[in-house]
């Protein structure tokens, strides 16, 4: 309990900035409709202020700040709209609604798992590969570090349009490009953890003329699963940017991404945060349930104290 | 004692061919080891000791001469399951228990599920360790430790027991201890052991035949059979007869080794 005292100071300290920006961000706007409105502001005219620093203005200017935090469409939306837009579209929409951020996460969701499953298991099949394989080691691992420097906005057009063209649409196209970046904390974690049983390890079983498939179900696949979860946490999170990425190109209509993109088109701000913070929380509580399996397992093997 | 050969090397030669050249760690390495004997090998690092104990282990392949366990080639011998060994670190499995340690073998080994509760029962009783099956090696003591990776190389009655240093890391109270506790082990199984030690008194103690060997190249310089009687309390190594063999091991560690 005495951590919550420092985690809480420091939200508090984010939230607290975050007000202090939204005054100098918002404030030509509050400023003009105010004007408008019949308000002395000082300078007069919206075209003498244009050139001013916003934070001059903000400060010559007080009682236009509570304008600045109840914006439709402001440049950077307070918290609590942000909190409000969240609630809205999570909790009382209906979760069939278009606008509901439930519906939108499930898909972006479903793709991610997916992804993130067909990541694992291939990372697992390669590394396996790999340890076994001299060759496979002198020629996947180059391979599997050069598709990671490939910026993935580059080639998830690519991956959409292409499998698109071959009539393979929707979920799966999206789950690949999750795949394409959660395989690879997968594969460097489990080469490493596979090859984590030190030389006497290897020497004891070898005493007992134990064979290949033995050494491997016996000491290296227990000694990587460490290992292994350091690399789903990374996975699963990279899973969910691939995701994400994978409904910006095509224009997608549903889903994080899809949220992400219809509201920068009509400056929705505060929906494109609520967005943001949707996936944030999405992705917290993926890592979350990969902390607890970690948890647990590490605890049923002996290995967590 | 004249027993069976249990070990036997004829002009043993082992050259690692390293990036800075060849390296000789075994020269000319005559042995014969019979069956009961407790044989233990001692000299400074790099005089081979271990390497020798890990050729008879078919670990490291000797390029010269011949090597014989049980009348076949180490190899042979080790896919016969002919021998325990123990390494310096207890080497358990951390996600096993200690139960689950000493079947590692039993399990590759293919010994029913019967016979590896009633195998790990045994061996934990040899070595004082009943009722810490379920416990995972980190609620041990280092000691208790490598007891229990000594109950692992004992499980699966191989006749030969080879100890690399098995006490090394240990503390000299420790030590003592294990080295009573290992003699009548020894006593009760009548099992051949090779073991590894860089410590005199230890090696003297323990022994029925004590191999000083010496370094650059590893080479047996004495080979002394002990007079000691095969019962041994801890005091004995206050005797006259215990403190001459001492010195001849010293002596012999002396001779071999060259201060250049």
């Amino acid at each position: 309990m005495r951590s919550i005292v420092p985690v809480l100071t420091v939200v508090a300290v984010i939230i607290a900035l975050w007000y202090a920006a939204c005054v100098p961000m918002n404030i030509k706007f509050a400023l003009t409709m105010a004007e408008r409105e019949g308000a002395v502001i000082e300078p007069e005219g919206a075209a003498a202020r244009r050139d001013l620093s916003a934070i001059g203005l903000a400060l010559r200017n007080p009682d236009q700040w509570g304008d600045t935090l109840a914006q439709d469409k402001p440049r950077l939306p307070a918290p609590h709209q942000v909190l409000v837009e969240l609630y809205d579209t999570v909790i009382d929409k209906k979760i069939t609604s278009k606008r509901s951020l439930v519906f939108h996460g499930w898909i972006t969701l479903s793709a991610t798992l997916l992804g993130f499953a067909i990541g694992t298991v291939g990372g697992i099949v390669l590394a396996v590969g790999i340890v076994h394989s001299r060759a496979m080691d002198m020629s996947v691992m180059p391979w599997a570090i050069a598709s990671q420097t490939i910026p993935i906005l580059a080639i998830a057009p690519m991956i959409i349009v292409v499998l698109n063209s071959v009539g393979v649409q929707g979920l799966l196209p999206k789950a690949l490009i999750s795949a394409y970046l959660s395989f690879f904390p997968v594969v460097v974690g489990m080469v490493k953890g596979l090859r984590s049983p030190d030389q006497m390890q290897l020497d004891l079983l070898k005493t007992y003329s134990a064979s290949k498939g033995e050494v491997f179900w016996k000491l290296r696949l227990p000694a990587s699963v460490p290992y292994f979860f350091a690399s789903l946490k990374i996975g699963i999170a990279a899973s969910l940017v691939g995701a994400i990425v994978g409904e910006l190109p095509t224009g997608a209509v549903r889903g994080l991404g899809a949220r992400l993109l219809t509201g920068s088109y009509y400056g929705q701000t505060i929906q494109i945060w609520s967005a943001l913070f949707a996936t944030a929380i999405l992705a917290a509580l993926l890592v979350a349930v990969i902390s607890g399996l970690e948890r647990g397992t590490l605890k049923r093997m002996g290995l967590g104290r | 004692m004249s027993q069976a050969t249990v070990i036997e090397a004829k002009h043993l030669d082992l050259t690692f061919q390293t990036a800075d050249g060849p390296v000789q760690a075994l020269r000319d390495v005559n042995l014969s080891i019979a069956q009961g004997d407790f044989v233990s090998f001692i000299g400074p690092s790099g005089c081979g000791k271990t390497t020798f104990l890990r050729c008879v282990a078919a670990l490291e392949t000797p390029t010269g001469g011949t090597l014989t366990v049980n009348g076949m080639t180490p190899d042979e011998a080790r896919r016969k399951r002919a021998y325990g060994y123990v390494f310096q670190a207890a080497g358990l499995y951390p996600w096993r228990t200690i139960a689950k340690n000493i079947k590692l073998p039993l399990e590759i080994m293919g010994f029913s599920k019967a016979e590896q509760e009633e195998r790990v029962a045994r061996v934990l009783d040899l070595v004082d360790l009943s009722g810490f099956g379920g416990k995972f090696p980190w609620q041990l003591s280092g000691g208790m430790q490598q007891r229990a990776s000594i109950a692992r190389a004992l499980a699966f009655d191989a006749d030969l027991l080879l100890m690399d240093e098995p006490f090394g890391a240990l503390d000299e109270i420790v030590r003592d201890h294990l080295n009573e506790e290992l003699l009548k082990l020894w006593a009760r199984t009548g099992k051949t052991i090779g073991f590894v030690t860089h410590s005199i008194p230890e090696a003297v103690y323990l022994s029925t035949k004590i191999v000083v060997m010496s370094p650059r190249p590893g080479r047996i310089t004495d080979v002394i059979e002990s007079p000691l009687p095969k019962e041994r309390p801890l005091d004995i190594r206050d005797t006259p007869e215990f403190l001459e063999i001492a010195h001849r091991v010293r002596e012999g560690l002396r001779a071999g080794h060259a201060y250049d």
